[in-house]
């Protein structure tokens, strides 16, 4: 495997919601294939294993259902960038919404 | 060509827990726009998630009341994709390991086969003004825990599908779990529809339909959708696998197929939360708590034998009801507070005064009529049946020879009506009754009454 | 007398007694600051006036004959990473930028409800993404050894204002190396605690299941002391190991007589630096001297950590990067809000820097349906190989010994076009993130030219004593660690 097709690249970006400059996509195609091909070394070794997906073996604690202090409305939207009274403000999705 | 639908429903049941699932503000419906939030729930820079115990609790008396297996260790995983109304960029949900499987809920004496039970964090709310080019974004939602309760397609039927709803709803209340209101967002439903020609074993393409939010629309969409289906196969054509939502007002579905497209949610187990353990002792403490089933009250109900079904359907209602009318249940008063209890909805009687209420009717002591007046005072302002039966002058006189005597006046005073009624209109026994009644005050036993009257005048 | 090299406890003795007032010591540190750091570039921002304001309340509270803590008066810095509550924090990144918290994060309550004053937020790469500081959205920071050379990253700021007598000490958080390695380039002893020992609440996440918060500091009795104060149990921190903070006071003093040190073979590597394989073959020598048994061991699966890391990493990282998108808080550019899609790809393609975009793209392909059952599941069954490796080790010795770093400070621009170049500096830290262990580089020498070299120890999981036993040990035997050059004020 290893090389990604420009396709792949922009692919990825949109996943990601990260605009590319053209310039930006060549150099990110070169250097995440480059990466890409040293990870391949690693298909190779056997792995019988359990994933680790937590570095410290423990169980997940729980907490009791009691209500806490929320933040004041200003502290929760007074940085966003946009904004319409108390609502954070954002454009409209052209097509139909979920 | 008749199609066989094929359905199976996606519902996400919003849990009445008090605090959110990952953090601790409030759960309150109507709160004033981004007034329960935290950092948590704003998915900022360094905020963490840590998982509320009721949640888990609901979720497995959930699990437990459908007979599903309740898996020893299961895992939170990110679901990833960019909204608004999607602080983190990625939805906390359940994906490989869900906390239960299997199971099924029963429906009209069927049983529907569940595939799962996982549990998530809800979005917040996205709105929109038609034609605006802004949305604005509420986040008092966000972060308040849900449980997604998956069916397998068991379904046939748009009819069905409303009846597994309406099943569900009666289910989170049971136990306590969910208000169940679609309309308040508490019930969410996403039908998975298919068609397939009788008999068949294969399932056909199916589509999603979203956007159904009251259980007036549940069986009226997917009904849509059968249709719209048939129609393309009786052409021959083909069924796009896509999702649809359902727009309430046109009465018909519109397709999102090319948002869908791009979705890959790139699901990993969430790092910032280790595995969920359910041992035995987790287990055991829910499943103690666990309330009888409403099949359970009902089936002792029925056996009794003194209750019709309009009884049992309104004493089997909701789980408090249940509860208080079992005390009293094949009891020998058990019809009589079945009566009182359907004037208290709210379930204010107390179970004593009811049982004395009870023993009062019983023994004549006030009529059927006495004792609906005792509840309306007892609803209205306390007290005790004894007293208020004093207060309202509603003993009754059961003395059959104080009826008599009252009886001979009524008669006495009413020649034409005696004739009348001699010569043959017995419905006049009525007049007679109602006017001893009314010389009685009201007071007197309106049967005894009757059976005076009646004997008087034929004698 | 010049107190910007006292050590940690010397300062708290001090202030305690009255000798120096907190706000002499502060204010002492604050003209180093101002004097050296527009050439150095260590700190993003300076709270001059809340450092201040601090500092009185402590002094008042020692007039009033209470104890503010055992970190009374001491003027502390926090890498940018850190979330402080009213106090500008930036992660190195041009998203966040004019981001003022709502909240603290754990770690900066805890030193300062111990008496520490905080004094302003240290520059770093990018979301801790980089070994070099370099890839830092506002500025370079240099090393105080050679201003022509990077302090290393991704907790540069850190190391190098603590080396160049800026603060007292200073808090960092380490991934892949980043306390560590900067550490060792700026001469400096770094600690990366036990994965879970210290709460990450208020941490701006890279990759949740490697982060980890230590301080850097001059000595390890100071840096021993930092970690007692921010150490132990947090139920915000759903990762956090239920376990009060060690005690470490013992530690200090019970040498290096009884411990057995490994040193793995596979990090026998061409790439090493000669003049940092003799340093360190010299410090291990020394704690032989002092009684410690040295001996080879293996740890086999080594030559996979850097793939692993950097497909484990980049996958949690573009999880946690995914909600920096131009909505409840940070930047949106102009005229980028003509469509939903397009607000969010301007806001992060302008916001993020390019390291930041080349890890976030990579662990987006490394999650994707399809890919990831060939990628990160599989990088992760890797790293319980690695996990294994030292827990098989550590039935043989006590402690895994190392270079830091292959190499000392490196020219700035130097590795910056390769950025796999780059990731090999981190060779010999990796492992001990992936496996959760903890991990201390301590100095032990300098090259010919003059630039430090560190000395890294790696433990068993919660055993931070042995790691501060040997490491006070062979500082107590080496000597002092000198420090750079005294450079003019700018």
């Amino acid at each position: 495997m290893a090389a990604l097709t420009r396709e792949e690249v922009l692919e990825i970006a949109l996943l990601a919601r990260i605009h590319l400059d053209d310039d930006e996509v060549d150099r990110l195609q070169g250097e995440l294939s480059s990466i890409l091909e040293h990870m391949e070394a690693l298909r190779a070794v056997q792995t019988d294993v359990e994933p680790m997906t937590h570095a410290v073996p423990m169980a997940l604690r729980l907490r009791a259902d009691a209500v806490e202090p929320s933040l004041p409305i200003e502290e929760a939207v007074g940085q966003a960038p946009d904004r319409a009274d108390d609502f954070f403000q954002v454009p409209h999705i052209i097509k139909s919404g979920k | 060509m008749t199609w066989e639908p094929v359905i199976g429903l996606e519902v996400h049941v919003q849990l009445a827990t008090r605090s959110k699932c990952f953090s601790g503000s409030a759960t309150l419906f109507g709160a004033p726009p981004n007034s329960l939030t935290d950092p948590v729930v704003l998915g900022l820079p360094g905020a963490l998630p840590s998982f509320n115990r009721r949640a888990l609790e609901m979720a497995i008396t959930l699990g437990l009341a459908c007979g599903c297996e309740i898996r020893a260790r299961s895992r939170f995983a990110r679901k990833h994709y960019f909204y608004p109304d999607l602080p983190k960029g990625y939805q906390i949900s359940q994906y490989d390991e869900p906390l239960c499987e299997g199971g099924a809920v029963e429906v009209g004496g069927r049983a529907i086969r569940l595939r799962r039970i996982h549990l998530e964090e809800d979005a917040g709310k996205n709105i929109h003004q038609a034609g605006g080019r802004l949305s604005q974004v509420d986040l008092n939602r966000a972060g308040v825990p849900l449980i997604e309760v998956v069916s397998e397609p068991d379904i046939f039927s748009a009819a069905e599908a409303a009846a597994y709803m309406r099943e569900l709803r009666e289910l989170v209340r049971w136990y306590d779990i969910s208000g169940g209101d679609m309309e308040k967002g508490q019930l969410r439903c996403d039908a998975n529809v298919s068609l397939r020609p009788p008999g068949g074993s294969d399932l056909g393409t199916r589509t999603e339909l979203k956007n159904i939010n009251s259980f007036k629309f549940v069986a009226e969409a997917i009904e849509h959708e059968i249709t719209r289906q048939a129609a393309i196969l009786d052409e021959g054509g083909q069924v796009v696998q896509e999702t649809r939502l359902w727009d309430a007002d046109a009465g018909t579905s519109l397709s999102m197929r090319s948002k869908e497209e791009a979705m890959d949610y790139r699901y990993f187990p969430d790092p910032d939360l280790p595995p969920l353990e359910v041992d035995g002792e987790v287990l055991a403490r829910v499943t103690s708590r666990l309330p009888k089933p409403r099949s359970a009250y009902r089936s002792s109900f029925t056996a009794a034998g003194n209750l019709s079904d309009e009884h049992i359907d309104y004493l089997t209602a909701d789980r408090a009801r249940a509860e208080r009318y079992a005390t009293v249940a094949g009891s020998e008063d058990g019809r009589l507070i079945a009566n009182y209890m359907l004037q208290d909805p709210d379930g204010r009687l107390e179970a004593g005064h009811l049982k004395r209420l009870a023993e009062l009717q019983r023994t004549a002591t006030v009529s059927g009529n006495g004792a609906k007046q005792i509840i309306v005072e007892l609803l209205r302002r306390g007290g005790d049946p004894d007293r208020i039966k004093d207060e309202l002058g509603l003993a009754q006189v059961s003395d059959a020879a104080e009826i008599e005597s009252i009886a001979a006046d009524v008669v006495a005073a009413n020649p034409s009506q005696a004739a009348s009624y001699r010569a043959g209109k017995t419905a006049l026994l009525g007049y007679f009754v109602g006017q001893l009644m009314k010389k009685s005050g009201g007071k007197a036993n309106p049967q005894l009454a009757s059976d005076i009257l009646k004997k008087l005048l034929e004698s | 007398m010049s107190l910007h090299y006292q050590p940690v406890g010397e300062l708290v003795r001090l202030v305690r007694t009255r000798q120096l007032s907190a706000r002499e010591v502060v204010a002492a540190h604050l003209a180093r600051i101002a004097a050296l750091d527009a050439r150095l570039g260590t700190f993003l921002h300076i709270d001059e006036a809340g450092a201040l304001r601090r500092a009185d309340e402590i002094d008042a509270e020692l007039a009033r004959g209470s104890d503010p803590g055992p970190l009374a008066g001491v003027p502390i810095a926090l890498k940018d990473i850190l979330v402080t509550r009213d106090v500008p924090t930036t992660a190195g990144s041009r998203i966040l930028a004019g981001w003022i918290p709502p909240y603290d994060a754990t770690v900066v309550e805890r030193l300062r409800a111990a008496g520490a004053v905080l004094i302003g937020k240290l520059n770093m790469d990018e979301f801790a993404m980089g070994s070099s500081t370099e890839n830092s959205a506002f500025f370079p920071c240099r090393n105080p050894w050679d201003l022509e050379r990077v302090p290393g990253g991704s907790s540069g700021g850190s190391a190098a204002a603590v080396a160049a007598g800026l603060c007292a000490a200073s808090l960092g958080t380490d991934t892949g190396g980043s306390i560590r390695q900067p550490a060792s380039l700026c001469g400096v002893v770094g600690l990366k605690p036990t994965y879970g020992r210290v709460s990450r609440w208020g941490v701006i996440a890279f990759a949740s299941s490697l982060d980890q918060v230590g301080p850097l500091a001059r000595s390890v009795a100071d840096a021993a002391l930092l970690f007692e104060v921010i150490a132990g149990f947090d139920p915000r921190d759903s990762t956090s190991i239920d376990q009060p903070a060690p005690r470490l006071s013992g530690a200090l003093t019970a040498g290096a007589r009884g411990l057995t040190i490994g040193r793995p073979r596979e990090y026998d590597l061409p790439g090493v630096d000669p003049e940092v394989k003799r340093a360190v073959d010299a410090a291990l020598a020394l704690l032989a001297d002092h009684g410690a048994r040295i001996r080879d061991i293996s740890l086999p699966n080594s030559a996979h950590a850097l793939p692993t890391y950097y497909l484990v990493a980049p996958a949690e990282a573009s999880s946690n990067l995914a909600r920096y998108d131009g909505v409840r808080f940070g930047r949106r550019p102009e005229g980028a809000s003509t469509s939903l899609l397009e607000m969010y790809r301007r806001t992060r393609g302008a916001g993020f820097g390019p390291e930041v975009k080349r890890r976030i793209m990579l662990g987006t392909f490394a999650l994707r349906s399809g890919y990831y059952d060939a990628y990160y599941r599989k990088a992760q069954q890797v790293r319980a190989l690695i996990a294994e490796d030292y827990r098989r080790a550590f039935a043989e010795v006590d402690l895994v010994a190392s270079p830091t770093s292959p190499t000392p400070a490196f020219r700035l621009g130097e590795k910056a076009d390769d950025p796999m170049a780059m990731y090999l500096a981190d060779v010999f830290t990796l492992s001990c993130n992936l496996a959760g262990l903890p991990g201390i580089s301590v100095p032990c020498g300098l090259t010919a030219g003059g630039l430090p070299i560190g000395l890294q120890l790696v433990g068993r999981p919660l055993d931070e004593a042995t790691l501060i036993r040997a490491a006070a040990a062979h500082e107590r035997a080496a000597g002092p660690a000198p420090h750079p050059p005294e450079m003019a004020a700018s």
